[in-house]
């Protein structure tokens, strides 16, 4: 089987801030406008590099919003940041209206998204966003899954036209794909090659399912580890063709099961292959205080949870 | 440079597109868009400096944000006549498969419209956004916005307020059309918006105040005093006082024309007290 390396752990949020950074060299037409949270979001750099192309919004996301809207028009790219909760929820009806439907090249950039922010909560701890952003026609949706791939994607999104929702997290984890990759939106990456069971897993996710196809070896299961970078659009293709072979399916992901990329499966695989599906995502609930290896363990979002479903969804094919 | 008078005939006219298109669908919000029919028709025709043609980005020219959507009517009939689309488009408003939906929108393609509005609230932080575009292009052109009164009682607007005063935003001129009016009454019944001028000020605003927002000639002079101001490190707000339903003499002073279109003998009646000038589409 083969097996990823952890170059060393860092935080997807850096990566995104060293992806920024990378824009603001190569591209004159990327903006940035922040709610108050630069450091948070590691937008120190083009900040201090590009100031004129930086605009402090303040504690005011919606406005923050429409100011991205209109800056497309005059042919800026602008990347607002803040976190998950602030991104989506606070400021839905702005994305509706003034991005989507207005077809403005926004790219919407959150951090600290589902529980693993940890302490704070709740209130900071969203697990819907990825539903309320792939509801939205025409938004690109991607969750990615370390630092390498963080900055791939965000210097990947300012050369699509149209606008995106690029989710990324707070605490550092497990870096182990390639430096410097070239990053394809809506292109599913086959991390490891199986026939007993499919595992589809995106952003944090996707270190735990290697890791539970590492364990699930040990005990002769073969398991095809996908990580799913890109929600929507989705690629229907890696997913059929996995499970033509395999015959099952986890998914997996640090958002509810409702909305999240387990629905946008089950979907595909309704249509076109009914195959058995266990679900790895949190049950329709709230997050609350804790360590991110606490709360990723007591809502069944980590390796173990990925073994138990596989093991579960084997049984039923 | 038009003259009051042509600016007057096409004021007329637009009246009567108005009346005919909400009438056609029996929907639409007539009220709203006759108390600014005289504000878009000096504002298009006699203000802002268009390009021929329309693209997005609209660097070289000035551009105009609509806020309160709902008076798609009027924002139609004047860009209709401002040479965007033919005038024959209009016949489609608010039908299946038009480009002239029932709130403007970019969804469609429709020449002059830059952003979709109808959930109120958003229009001046997207003018702002389209102010800082013009800075860093070296666009030395002007950003014009309109909201609704009612619509300040929107959260949003005071974040933007706030922001466009802050980060020297110059090259804006935003107008609130005062009418007085909102869906549920009078805006002092409904929520009291207080005293508007003196909370702009406070934020940091230039205001300029129109007391005579149905007459071209202030319009015209209101419009040009602001654009004098403008470029000074400070954005600037317009309190245009208009009359809802103006024009038409059942339709005045009252906030029961908002969202409702004149039956037949209401048109007949309208159209009599606005007869054509520049021909009917």
């Amino acid at each position: 089987m083969k097996t990823y390396e952890n170059t060393g752990s860092k935080d997807t949020r850096s990566g995104f801030g060293a992806g920024l950074t990378e824009l603001g060299k190569t591209n004159e037409n990327v903006v940035a406008l922040c709610a108050d949270l630069i450091g948070s979001l590691k937008m120190d750099d083009f900040k201090a590099n590009h100031p004129e192309r930086f605009f402090q919004a303040g504690i005011a996301e919606a406005n923050m919003i429409g100011m991205a809207a209109g800056l497309t028009i005059g042919g800026k790219i602008p990347f607002t940041g803040t976190f998950a909760n602030f991104s989506t929820g606070r400021v839905y009806d702005q994305i509706r209206q003034s991005v989507a439907y207005s077809g403005k090249n926004v790219k919407i950039c959150a951090s600290h998204a589902g529980l693993t922010l940890g302490e704070d909560g709740a209130t900071h701890q969203i697990l819907e966003d990825i539903g309320l952003m792939k509801m939205l026609p025409g938004m690109t949706v991607i969750n990615t899954c370390d630092y390498n791939q963080t900055k791939a994607a965000t210097i990947a999104i300012a050369d699509h036209e149209g606008p995106v929702y690029l989710r990324f997290g707070r605490p550092k984890v497990p870096n182990f794909t390639p430096e410097n990759q070239t990053f394809e939106i809506g292109k599913a990456l086959h991390l490891t090659e199986g026939s007993d069971v499919t595992i589809v897993a995106t952003g944090h996710l996707v270190w735990e399912a290697l890791e539970a196809a590492k364990t699930l070896h040990e005990k002769d299961i073969s398991a095809e580890v996908i990580d799913i970078h890109t929600i929507k659009p989705l690629d229907a293709k890696a997913i059929l063709e996995s499970v033509a072979k395999t015959r099952c399916i986890v998914t997996a992901e640090e958002h509810n099961h409702l909305g999240g990329l387990g629905e946008s499966v089950a979907r595909v695989l309704s249509q076109h292959n009914p195959t058995p599906q266990e679900f790895v995502a949190t049950n329709d609930t709230f997050g609350e205080s804790g360590t991110p290896e606490q709360l990723m363990d007591k809502y069944g979002l980590n390796a173990a949870a990925i073994v138990k479903a596989v093991n579960k969804v084997l049984k039923r094919k | 440079m038009a003259t009051t008078t042509q600016l007057e005939a096409l004021t007329t006219q637009v009246r009567r597109d108005i009346l005919r298109m909400v009438h056609k669908v029996n929907s639409g919000h007539p009220g709203g868009s006759l108390g600014c029919a005289e504000f878009f028709v000096t504002l298009y025709q006699d203000i802002m400096d268009r390009k021929d043609g329309f693209d997005m980005d609209g660097i070289g020219e000035d551009l105009f944000f609509l806020s309160n959507g709902h008076i798609s009517p009027v924002f139609y009939s004047v860009l209709a006549r401002s040479g965007y689309f033919p005038i024959e488009e209009l016949n489609t408003f608010r039908l299946l498969n038009s480009r002239l939906q029932g709130h403007p929108t970019t969804h469609e393609g429709l020449p002059g419209i830059r952003m979709a509005s109808g959930s109120l609230g958003q229009g001046l932080s997207v003018a702002i956004g389209a102010a800082q575009s013009k800075k860093l292009n070296n666009c030395g052109h002007t950003v014009f916005a309109l909201t609704g009164d009612g619509e300040l009682q929107e959260g949003q607007n005071w974040e933007a307020i706030m922001y466009a005063a802050a980060n020297n935003v110059d090259n804006l001129i935003a107008t609130v059309d005062l009418n007085g009016q909102q869906i549920d009454g009078s805006t002092d019944v409904v929520l009291d918006l207080g005293n508007v001028k003196a909370k702009f000020e406070a934020f940091g605003w230039i205001v300029l105040e129109i007391e005579k927002g149905n007459d071209i000639e202030s319009i015209k002079a209101g419009l040009t005093e602001a654009k004098a101001k403008s470029g000074n490190g400070k954005p600037v707000a317009i309190l245009l006082k208009t009359v809802m339903g103006n024009g038409v003499d059942f339709m005045m002073h009252t906030h029961a024309w908002h969202g409702k279109a004149p039956n037949d003998e209401q048109l007949a009646e309208g159209l009599k007290q606005n007869p054509e000038t520049l021909g009917d589409y």
